[in-house]
């Protein structure tokens, strides 16, 4: 029976600390539209989606009213296109029919405009991320994702100078809107194939013909845990953590059952993230202050977003009965209210994100640079981000975004989830040798850890 | 398959007054739901009450059933709440 006590506890994590579901995000495999004309292509992804996630959203309505639990985007993620386009010639055909499909199913995003060419690149992946400026700008609610390198294969270093250059001509093609359309692209290494959560999200593949995930958020559950053990040891600290984590996914893993159930979809995976909004008191930024930083960014940073990366998992792994997709804590910049006054007030610059995303679940992400910054640095910056998953078989990520005409210090307004940004600086020194030289870096080796 | 949910929880939050119990209680016994347990409590005139209530064979819809406790909630000037048990349960139980 439960008690008085739960149920004010859960409602109060609901209504003052934000805790939410981030999503419900329905994979679908599209393997089966495979075809060479591309105008049948199109239509047959088009039926498929519309078909398969036709409840999706109504479902995900239904289970918030009952449960009383916000879920906050409803969205689908398909087989990484450059895996069907073989024969295609013109890939954003391809892209507006998703776009289209999503739209008409209700979703929030679909993903899975995706390359995976870690090692090498076919004709169609080549071809894809070509075309990510021009089908970005030209579409809605579609996210691209390139995966770039791995620990088994190293780093695919042509693919790295590619998609530096899309990022900077996809922030030109949506200028007006300050690079919005870098939101809605992510260069990944050791890309996971059930990730729930955007820009990144694609249904890998070895997964099925579709199954559904759920992506949890609650940062300010956890934060108000801690105010409990204000200066307790760490032990506490960790189990506290744990707890809150259980129960936020104890959530998770509950609306994705009913989901399963509902849809008549497999369950895929409750991906443990905690996922920050840009509201206030729901900031991964300010858990790592409630530990005892003045400022997020500043030294013991790193350690105080190991510690909660690793308790998050450890509490959440025993409340779901399928833990994936990037399960940790994120540290996206525009999106989370503390890393943005951390960053604007100077405590947090990008060597320190760097250096965070070590620990934590994915990488640089959201973050607004000057519009002057060149092709080949933003893609050393995710030639070193690679370098860091690969080397420590973690999956690493960059989402950058170049504002067009914007100095240190401006600020670049996204809206909604996506939040605003203070634009930080960028090392000033080049970088263009080292990315023309091209080809790979090789595998590294997995013994004489030092 | 496991059993269909048949428990829910309403929780009523808000300034005391009189009835807020029997115009609750009216809305549940008129869509056929037996309310299981009470707890009920008055905190400087802050008027706070947990119902579990049996929804096993209710003669409408959750969704009726919830839009009908919402518009007493605002004749009312309350927040009243209906939720499916099982989110705390999940949260609260191993």
């Amino acid at each position: 029976m439960i008690n008085t006590s739960e149920i004010m506890e859960t409602l109060r994590m609901i209504d003052q600390e934000k805790l939410d579901v981030r999503t419900i995000t329905m994979g679908i495999s599209l393997f089966e539209c495979v075809t060479d004309d591309e105008d049948k292509l199109a239509q047959r992804i088009y039926d498929r989606i519309t078909t398969q996630a036709e409840h999706l959203c109504k479902t995900g309505e239904e289970i918030e009213r009952d449960f009383g639990v916000p879920i906050v985007n409803k969205r689908v993620a398909v087989t990484p296109a450059a895996l069907i386009m073989g024969a295609v010639k013109h890939p954003v055909k391809i892209a507006k029919a998703l776009d289209r499909a999503g739209k008409t199913v209700g979703v929030d995003f679909i993903g899975g405009y995706t390359a995976l060419v870690q090692k090498g690149m076919t004709g169609a992946d080549r071809r894809l991320i070509e075309s990510i400026p021009e089908a970005l700008s030209e579409t809605d609610i579609l996210c691209s994702s390139v995966n770039v390198a791995s620990t088994r294969a190293g780093i695919n270093m042509d693919a790295v100078g590619m998609c530096g250059r899309a990022v900077k001509a996809l922030a030109e093609k949506t200028r007006d809107r300050d690079g919005l359309g870098c939101a809605k692209f992510v260069v990944f290494a050791n890309a996971v194939e059930d990730n729930p959560f955007m820009a990144g999200a694609f249904f890998g593949p070895g997964e099925g013909d579709s199954a559904v995930s759920v992506g949890v958020s609650g940062p300010g559950a956890v934060k108000r845990a801690l105010e409990d053990v204000r200066g307790l040891p760490f032990d506490q600290v960790a189990e506290t953590i744990k707890r809150t984590a259980f129960r936020i996914t104890r959530v998770g893993q509950l609306v994705a059952r009913e989901a399963s159930r509902r849809l008549n979809v497999p369950f895929g995976i409750v991906d443990l993230s905690l996922a920050p909004t840009p509201a206030v008191g729901d900031s991964v930024a300010h858990i790592l202050e409630e530990m005892g930083l003045e400022k997020c960014g500043t030294h013991g940073s790193t350690a105080a977003l190991a510690l909660l990366n690793d308790a998050v998992k450890k509490g959440g792994v025993m409340a779901s009965s399928h833990v994936g997709g990037l399960s940790g804590a994120f540290i996206p910049l525009s999106e989370d209210i503390g890393m943005i006054h951390a960053a604007a007030e100077g405590a947090l610059c990008l060597d320190k994100l760097e250096a965070m995303t070590c620990v934590c679940s994915v990488g640089l992400d959201m973050i607004a640079v000057p519009g002057d910054t060149s092709a080949e640095t933003i893609s050393a910056i995710i030639a070193d981000e690679a370098a860091i998953g690969v080397i420590n078989t973690k999956t690493t990520a960059v989402r950058l975004i170049p504002a067009p005409g914007k100095q240190v210090g401006d600020r670049v307004e996204f809206g909604g989830l996506l939040g605003w940004a203070p634009v930080i600086p960028v090392h000033p020194f080049s970088s263009a040798d080292f990315i023309a030289r091209g080809g790979r870096i090789p595998a590294p080796l997995n013994s004489l850890k030092n | 398959m496991e059993n269909p949910v048949s428990k829910a929880v309403v929780t009523v939050l808000g300034f005391d007054s009189k009835g807020i119990i029997a115009q609750v209680s009216h809305v549940l016994f008129i869509h056929d739901i037996n309310i299981l347990d009470i707890s009920q409590t008055v905190v400087s005139g802050y008027f706070n009450m947990i119902m579990l209530v049996d929804i096993t064979s209710p003669n409408c819809s959750f969704d009726v059933i919830r839009d009908d406790l919402n518009a007493l909630a605002k004749k009312l000037g309350l927040e009243i709440r209906i939720q499916k048990s099982e989110i705390f349960e999940a949260m609260h139980q191993i």
